[in-house]
């Protein structure tokens, strides 16, 4: 290898090397601290994997079994561990199917870099072998992509990808590359990027901001936080927790922003939206100031918007200059990165205890408990509740697993019951609904974080959308446990065609396949429960295998996940029952 | 803030990269607006972009479309305007027989009451262009096709605004 040594413009003196352009892919990716990336090779990324197997000591590759399974793995690596993930396609199909994941992390403002291969840069346009237009496609979902056609521009846009995918409000990006711009060769440096011109990532908090909020809060009587993702993604626990705490305030969290403070503080009171806890959605439209803290009034949230907290003063702290009134008019914006904002507000506010408001939300939840959750964590018909799975999965993890949910019922009982210690704890899809990445995002987040127990939880539905992941979990020996809750239905579909469409379950049943053989079939330990007298046992052999384990238990196959706001009701007039 | 729709247009200071006109498109059809007029030409400032777009909208929805622009991560700076805080210009091209010009007296006086310019004559056609606002380009249109109009079209709006917008100061902010 020629090294050479150049003098820059800035004259400063800066090593290169004559290189091709896949060799630079992969340089850039272990310069950006990417330990461990996901994909599946092909024709127009070739270049790349022949240079990822030189590098295989320094950067890990893992072969998923589908392109979507690779940006799912990514972003269950990115949202455990809080660094960018990063996915490998080649180009075509390969591309395309790594738009699902790309969608779902760009909702979840998830840290991701993806990388894909492209035809020569001579036949674009051509209807080539395997040629997309992947960045006109993943444009609208991406928070920012661009195409690579010449070698010496690679160092460049991966700096820049990767420092976009993470600053500010992350996201996730996505570099094109061609396959002519992978095998020329050029003279290889690298400059992490540090600044882009026309992009301002992180508004500078305004203190008066801070002071306004502050004299809203100190004067509140019945005062109300709801939190989201943006205290884990701006690492704003600490300080979160201590303005919660000093101002005595109940701080309740939207199905992304719970674990960044433990969900047995007892300020914590519950989960906002459609299938959240009774006493915060039904207060919301009773508190006097409401404190929105890095979340984004998702209309799951919120229910009818023209009845919600009509009555408050409305705080809303946000990076995101266009999440400012979007959906619910502010009386104060406080602009900027959560953790900075909070550690400006703290010393403002007064101490306070609020017990009289604090006992409404104890009150609200005895009711909760008596109606919901006593018979989804204590039930006494015969069938086995989603609840009391979560609660065996509870007692063995003591709060200290990480949850990785799918989407659909078993997700918002996941989400309901799980108990959190740490930060960055509950993996799920929250924005776009993401049937199947429950499993493959496990995978990245137990290869992130070997040392933590990483519990990912399915239905039936879900599971089989990307249940081919069990080959990744096998050849990558991913102790991740795995459970599906059975009820041979689409289950939350089933419960709105049973209260919306006169039970009529059009396409919603299941015939399942035996899953255990399935597992059995990946090498994978598997078992399966039938019956409540089997399930404690079963849970606590799951927890306490040094492998991946499989485990489906059969739940009730009608059971509904209550309470539940329906579509374009308000907050308060959430159902019990 | 105005609640009712109107003519707005949102200009909108850019980096001259590929891909950012798919990107900025996408954001009105995602929201399914239609886009009625729309021009991108350099800015004052070098490298520096400029689109005008103009969309018939309430306000509301037009300051919740420029913080979509804004969050893109090469827009420099959007703002929005109602055609009475912009100096604005059309400009409609006509394509019409020649032999019109000698049969149709009537044609000279509209183009010289209109102040519309020739741009070429040929002995099978001629070239009008007029420039102002787009009620004075339809009047031109409605008078001149009773006799014919062999082709015609009509360029997206340009604006200046009446108000500083501060760009390069701006810009300077983002590299401190």
């Amino acid at each position: 290898m020629e090294t050479q040594t150049i003098n820059t413009k800035d004259k400063t003196t800066k090593t290169t090397e004559r290189i091709s352009g896949s060799e630079a892919i992969v340089r850039c990716l272990i310069e950006e601290d990417a330990k461990i990336i996901y994909g599946y090779p092909g024709g127009a990324i070739m270049p790349v994997y022949d240079e990822l197997y030189k590098y295989q000591d320094k950067i890990h590759h893992v072969l998923t079994r589908h392109e979507q399974g690779a940006t799912h793995s990514a972003q269950g690596y990115a949202r455990i561990s809080g660094k960018v993930g990063v996915a490998i396609a080649t180009s075509g199909p390969g591309a395309t199917n790594l738009i699902t994941g790309i969608a779902d992390a760009q909702i979840d403002s998830t840290p991701m870099v993806c990388i894909t291969g492209q035809v020569f840069s001579h036949l674009l346009g051509s209807d080539a072998f395997q040629e997309t237009d992947i960045v006109g496609i993943s444009t609208p979902v991406t928070k920012w992509n661009c195409q690579v056609t010449k070698a010496s521009d690679i160092p460049t846009a991966i700096a820049k990808a990767f420092y976009i995918a993470k600053s500010g409000r992350p996201g996730p990006v996505l570099i094109d590359i061609t396959k002519d711009a992978q095998i020329e060769e050029f003279d290889f440096s690298y400059e992490k990027c540090t600044k882009v011109r026309s992009y301002n990532p992180v508004p500078k908090t305004v203190f008066s901001s801070v002071e306004e909020a502050a004299r809203l809060i100190n004067s509140a009587k019945k005062p109300l936080i709801v939190w989201g993702q943006g205290v884990i993604l701006s690492e704003a626990e600490e300080a979160f927790k201590a303005v919660v705490e000093k101002a005595g305030i109940p701080a309740a969290w939207t199905i992304l922003g719970v674990s960044a403070i433990p969900t047995s503080h007892p300020l914590n009171v519950g989960m906002v939206g459609m299938h959240g806890n009774y006493a915060p959605n039904v207060l919301t439209n009773e508190c006097d100031v409401l404190i929105a803290i890095g979340m984004r009034f998702d209309d799951r949230v919120t229910g009818s918007l023209s009845t919600y907290a009509k009555q408050a003063k409305v705080i809303h702290f946000e990076i995101d200059p266009a999440e400012v009134d979007k959906n619910v008019k502010t009386d104060v914006a406080v602009l900027g990165d959560a953790k900075a904002s909070l550690e400006l507000l703290l010393p403002l506010l007064d101490e306070n205890t609020h017990p009289e408001w604090r006992q409404k939300f104890a009150d609200l939840y005895a009711i909760e408990y008596e109606k919901v959750i006593k018979n989804d964590l204590y039930p006494t018909k015969e069938g086995i509740t989603m609840g009391e799975v979560l609660k065996e999965i509870n007692i063995q993890s003591k709060g200290n697993a990480a949850i990785v949910s799918d989407v659909g019922q078993h997700q918002m009982i996941a989400c309901r019951y799980a108990e959190f210690n740490k930060s960055k704890s509950n993996i799920t899809s929250g924005g776009l609904g993401t049937m199947g990445f429950g499993l493959p995002a496990a995978i990245g987040a137990k290869m992130a974080a070997p040392d933590r127990e990483v519990v990912s939880i399915s239905g039936d539905g879900g599971y089989q959308m990307t249940i081919q992941e069990l080959g990744t979990i096998f050849q990558q020996k991913a102790a991740v446990k795995v459970v599906v809750l059975n009820n041979d239905f689409l289950g939350m579909v089933r419960q709105w065609q049973q209260l919306f469409f006169d039970k009529r379950y059009a396409s919603t049943e299941m015939v399942n396949p035996n899953f255990v053989a399935i597992a059995e079939g990946y090498y994978i330990k598997a078992k399966k429960v039938t019956k409540r007298e089997e399930l404690a046992d079963a849970v606590a052999e799951m927890m306490a295998s040094k492998e991946a384990y499989f485990l489906e238990v059969c739940v009730e196959k009608e059971d509904n996940v209550f309470p539940m706001i329906p579509t374009g009701a308000s907050v308060s007039d959430i159902r019990l029952e | 803030m105005n609640t009712e729709k109107q003519l707005y247009t949102v200009s909108i200071y850019t980096e001259n990269n590929i891909g950012l006109l798919n990107r900025i498109s996408a954001i009105f059809q995602r929201r399914h607006i239609n886009i009625e007029s729309l021009n991108i030409s350099p800015s004052e400032i070098e490298n520096v972009s400029k689109f005008i777009i103009v969309v018939n909208m309430i306000e509301e929805d037009v300051k919740k479309i420029i913080g979509q622009i804004e969050k893109q991560v090469e827009v420099i700076k959007a703002y929005y305007h109602n055609l009475d805080e912009i100096i604005y210009q059309i400009s409609g091209l006509f394509k019409i027989k020649s032999e019109l010009l000698f049969e149709e007296r009537q044609i000279q006086n509209i183009i010289k009451e209109s102040n519309a310019r020739i741009v070429t004559v040929n002995k099978d056609f001629f070239v009008l262009e007029k420039s102002g606002r787009k009620e004075e380009i339809v009047e031109l249109y409605n008078e001149l096709s009773v006799f014919g109009i062999m082709q015609y079209t009509r360029s997206g709006l340009i604006a200046v605004s009446k108000e500083e917008m501060k760009i390069s100061a701006l810009l300077e902010t983002y590299n401190n």
